[in-house]
């Protein structure tokens, strides 16, 4: 048995503590090329998670003015809002090509771990080989990629349920 | 591409389904999680600066004119890796109920006094050493709905970031010797008493500022590397 720590819930609470101003923008919203990721975050009934946050990460291309880091706090509809830069392409330990994608921690009530999972985009060449959703029975697979919208890309993320997100063990 | 590798973290955290904790009936996935390899994104984590910290975020006694009501306390530990490694510059944030047990949050009406004084809230980063330390007011233990007479008992929220989106991690600091942590369904829902044991922080005299406040020491331990690259989580027996 090892010595760490265990994980335990944010609790109902987490907004006094946890969100920041600054946190839904890994860039200025200026930023050229910037897009915006939102999305509703629901449970097992489709019912809104009104105290949930989520933090996006990613890793590579230009670090110029990138924090690669976003946080926000779900509003009384379960919405958050984010705003990005497209992620690059880029090498797995094995030298196969990983789609562009940003990492999700969702945190909550009830969650007594925080759940990951993946922001993939449509309409991105690389997706049909990266080596992880390839790994994902296809009938779920969609729940991984964002949609085009006009104003950027929608990701929701369900927990439970018919259509549940692909959460995984990091 | 030369990325750390770490540690699975097996029968270390709750389970995802548990049921004796009511919120998460309907929250938990049902579908079993899906093993992600550890590539660049997972390997690595945002740095944040002393930006970031503002001057009375590692005292929470000091956010106001006037001072929160309530037992001083100082709590100070390390952000470390498993194998003793610290984990320097790394962002650990916490909040707390006041020394009544009320949270100041707008969801959180139960009659217990707010402190005009108090935010609950704190912000710091660890030294090169991975050392941390605030200055907080005792919280209190407080009611919930989960079942009939249910008290939480009194605790600190801790988020915690290390040096990889793998060893991300948010928890609550306990305290010693509280009669209401057996029958906590949060607490307990750690599979291993070693691991419900490593949340209650420990006493220490030796950090109490005579005359002002008592001192508790929290260790927070994170996920660290493999011991060899090439190791198999299938024959990994921790």
């Amino acid at each position: 048995m090892t010595d760490l720590t265990p994980s335990q819930t944010v609790g109902p609470f987490l907004h006094i503590g946890l969100p920041w101003a600054d946190g839904p923008f890994a860039v200025p919203e200026d930023t050229p090329g910037a897009i915006t990721i939102t999305g509703r975050v629901t449970d097992g009934d489709g019912t809104a998670l009104s105290d949930a946050m989520i933090e996006t990460w990613q890793a590579g291309g230009e670090p110029v003015d990138h924090r690669g880091f976003a946080r926000c706090a779900t509003d009384a509809d379960g919405g958050y809002r984010i705003v990005t830069v497209l992620p690059p392409a880029q090498p797995d330990r094995n030298g196969a090509i990983e789609a562009p994608h940003i990492d999700v921690a969702v945190f909550s009530r009830g969650l007594l771990n925080h759940l990951v999972t993946r922001i993939y985009f449509a309409g991105v060449e690389e997706n049909a080989t990266d080596p992880v959703l390839r790994s994902i029975d296809p009938a779920r697979r969609g729940t991984l990629i964002a949609a085009e919208v006009p104003d950027g890309y929608l990701f929701d993320i369900r927990l439970q349920g018919t259509g549940e997100t692909v959460f995984f063990d990091v | 591409m030369d990325l750390p590798l770490f540690e699975r973290a097996d029968n270390v955290h709750p389970p995802v389904i548990f049921p004796d904790y009511r919120s998460n009936v309907l929250r938990a996935p049902k579908q079993p999680l899906v093993v992600l390899p550890q590539n660049l994104t997972e390997a690595t984590a945002p740095v944040f600066g002393e930006d970031r910290i503002g001057p009375t975020d590692g005292d929470l006694t000091k956010q106001f004119p006037d001072e929160p009501i309530g037992q001083r306390i100082i709590v100070h530990g390390r952000v470390l890796e498993s194998d003793g490694r610290p984990v320097p510059n790394t962002l650990v944030e916490i909040w707390q109920a006041n020394a009544a047990g009320r949270y100041r949050h707008v969801v959180d009406n139960w009659p217990a006094p707010l402190d005009p004084n108090f935010s609950g809230a704190g912000r710091a980063l660890t030294d090169t050493q991975g050392r941390y330390s605030f200055t907080t007011i005792q919280p209190g233990a407080y009611p919930w709905g989960n079942h009939d007479n249910a008290w939480r008992p009194a605790h600190i929220h801790f988020s915690v970031f290390g040096r990889a989106f793998t060893q991300r991690l948010v928890t609550q600091m306990y305290f010693p010797g509280d009669p209401l942590l057996p029958l906590d369904p949060i607490f307990n829902s750690i599979p291993d008493i070693h691991g419900r044991e490593l949340l209650i922080a420990r006493f220490d005299l030796s950090h109490t500022r005579p005359n002002w406040a008592l001192a508790f020491e929290f260790d927070i331990t994170l996920r660290g590397e493999r011991s060899t690259p090439f190791e198999s989580g299938a024959d990994h027996d921790d």
